[in-house]
């Protein structure tokens, strides 16, 4: 590779929205597991905090299925808080004054990293249906360039929930000796059939948008919001808890004493998920998300080891936390421990937690007490283990 | 005297005397899985005094978060029923301290402490102890002693035994007893030799070291029909 193109690192034209861009060139192209090229592939980012001498105190966060590279700043499209404001900062366990901390947008996805919205270079337009279908292991492969360029070799850790738990796992499978320590919340070593039909109502309800056209609408200058809105009522569901849906809207009416005998939004649960699928469209492009949602969908870690999910983490020396959350249906307790036996088959260290909490699969993005405890305290053995300076000497200086 | 807000592992705190006759028990550097590890006061104490590759398994979340807190590898899990999917013979040392009495299937969980580990190390109150049969025998009433303070209706030992019990039972499991020893209520050692009829009447707790017996020489023709 000694004679390839340098990566060029660029601020967008709109930095403010995308962060911090680099642009692979033609020859370091992205070449994906359904046969396809990315090329050129560009990663937008963010990182927090400042990478040490030894450039031993690197964090990767790997986003959820319709988060973005704003982990911790104000999110530029929607003005709130980064999706993990609860865990990364100054003082908080993903410590931006010890830990230089990454997060990038996924391959596939719609906030300046090469995705089905981006400008396909052969056609001038946007790529739309004729971007390849990216798998997590794909988006692992991208976010391993991005390292690369970064000018680090191995990651202290590498922390996500949901399909950013995936990429975890893939991280550890695909780079044992890239990964110090891993961090796997609220996710699965593959979807269930269940999980899969959920996605595949969101998708359809996408492509049964008149707007969607076949995938061309940005050719059309329109964009098939009603459909991807459903989509994503629908899935919202799926991030919440019943008891949770219950205590926080029961049967309540919204600003209204008796039910309008209509198809208006009488009860304040289908208020609260217009609101949320209206909210969406406006941050996200319709073709990102059946791209994303298939990439989970093809998420199968064992059936890449012979079918043996300890396989995937033989002989690893990479010290795992993994984390789930006893309301969560989506990516239930159960998919967490089939990790947990697969890693303490193959011998790998590993410490387990399920949290109690009734907030559902969105659990890991709230703010938690026990699971920011045990994110604390499992950082710092791990940085101890590292020979990174405790917080408390951090603090100190 | 004023206490850490923080306390660091290991410093100035007292070893639990049954603690350290476990600890006693297992060779340096060797890997230990501890069954029922709680707040991961053992597991700390063999890492610092036997720097062991030492993993844990804890029923309460409490216990799990101290632990992991304090970068121990544990598990949330149950003795019962998540032992059947560790690899065979992937530690040196299976621990089971004070716990045996409490799962719901005793038997089971040792004969999965004595595949996990070639050794087992496993700790129990002994109901054969002379106050508790004194307690039954004299007041009629249910025995509730130091080691055993819970009222019957409360109490989380549904699996009590006695030492001759425990015996007994290692011998049907095909493993032996490498070494053994009874505690007092302080969990200090009881230093007699004595036959375990003795140990029986005056140990509040025991504890045992077990080693699998080795596999029985089989002849080729034999085997072929297994």
């Amino acid at each position: 590779m000694a004679n390839a193109l340098p990566a060029i690192e660029t601020l967008s034209s709109s930095d403010a929205l995308n962060g911090r861009i680099v642009e692979f060139p033609v020859d370091r192209p992205l070449i994906t597991d359904g046969g396809g090229c990315v090329t050129p592939l560009t990663i937008a980012y963010q990182t927090y905090g400042e990478l040490n001498a030894e450039r031993s105190n690197a964090i990767l966060l790997c986003h959820a299925l319709t988060g973005d590279q704003h982990a911790a700043n104000m999110h530029p499209l929607t003005g709130k808080p980064g999706w993990w404001d609860v865990m990364v900062g100054p003082g908080k366990p993903f410590d931006t004054e010890r830990f230089f901390i990454v997060c990038s947008n996924v391959v596939g996805g719609c906030l300046g990293t090469s995705g089905p919205s981006s400008i396909n270079p052969a056609t001038g337009q946007a790529y739309g249906l004729g971007f390849p279908v990216v798998t997590i292991r794909d988006m692992v492969r991208a976010q391993a360039m991005l390292i690369d360029h970064l000018g680090v070799d191995q990651l202290f850790c590498v922390a996500g929930g949901s399909m950013g738990g995936m990429q975890v796992l893939q991280w550890a499978a695909s780079y044992p000796e890239r990964v110090f320590s891993a961090m796997p919340i609220a996710t699965a070593p593959k979807h269930s059939s269940q999980n899969i039909a959920f996605h595949e109502v969101g998708r359809q309800a996408v492509m049964a948008d008149p707007d969607w056209r076949g995938g061309r609408y940005l050719e059309f200058g329109v964009r098939p919001e009603k459909g991807l809105a459903v989509a994503r009522m629908a899935a919202h569901i799926t991030y919440l808890s019943e008891p949770a849906l219950q205590r926080k809207f029961g049967r309540k009416l919204q600003d209204r004493a008796a039910p309008t005998f209509s198809f208006d939004a009488d009860f304040q649960i289908e208020n609260y998920l217009r609101y949320q699928g209206m909210a969406f469209v406006d941050r996200f492009d319709a073709n990102s998300y059946l791209y994303v949602t298939r990439a989970c969908d093809y998420f199968d870690l064992a059936a890449d080891y012979g079918g043996s999910l300890a396989q995937a983490f033989k002989g690893a020396k990479t010290r795992y936390c993994v984390v789930s959350f006893n309301s969560d249906w989506l990516y239930p307790t159960s998919a967490s421990r089939a990790i947990v036996h697969a890693l303490n088959a193959s011998g790998a260290s590993v410490s387990f937690v399920e949290i109690d909490s009734d907030k559902g699969h969105d659990a890991f993005l709230v703010y938690e007490p026990d699971f920011i405890a045990t994110t604390r305290g499992f950082l710092e053995a791990a940085a101890t283990a590292r020979g990174l300076p405790r917080a408390s000497e951090t603090r100190a200086k | 005297m004023n206490a850490p807000s923080f306390p660091r592992s290991g410093q100035s705190r007292p070893v639990r005397l049954d603690l350290a006759a476990v600890a006693a028990m297992v060779a340096p550097g060797s890997r230990v899985l501890d069954v029922g590890c709680g707040d991961g006061a053992l597991l700390q104490l063999l890492a610092e005094t036997k720097s062991v590759d030492g993993r844990g398994v804890e029923l309460s979340q409490r216990g799990v978060n101290d632990c992991v807190a304090k970068g121990l590898s544990v598990i949330q899990g149950d003795a019962d029923t998540d032992l059947a999917d560790y690899p065979t013979d992937g530690f040196d040392y299976v621990i089971l301290s004070q716990t045996l009495q409490a799962t719901h299937h005793p038997r089971q969980v040792l004969v999965d402490m004595l595949r996990i580990g070639r050794r087992a190390i496993v700790s129990f109150p002994n109901f054969g102890h002379w106050k508790v049969r004194l307690s039954l025998l004299a007041k009629g009433r249910m025995p509730q002693t130091t080691t055993l303070a819970h009222a019957w209706y409360e109490t989380p030992n549904i699996h009590l035994c006695t030492i001759r019990d425990f015996v007994d039972l290692v011998e049907e499991l095909g493993a032996h007893i490498e070494r053994g020893v009874a505690l007092d209520h302080s969990g200090a050692p009881i230093r007699v030799n004595a036959p375990w009829w003795v140990w029986n009447l005056l140990g509040a707790q025991a504890i045992f070291l077990l080693e699998r017996d080795a596999p029985k020489k089989i002849s080729p023709s034999t085997a072929k029909n297994t």
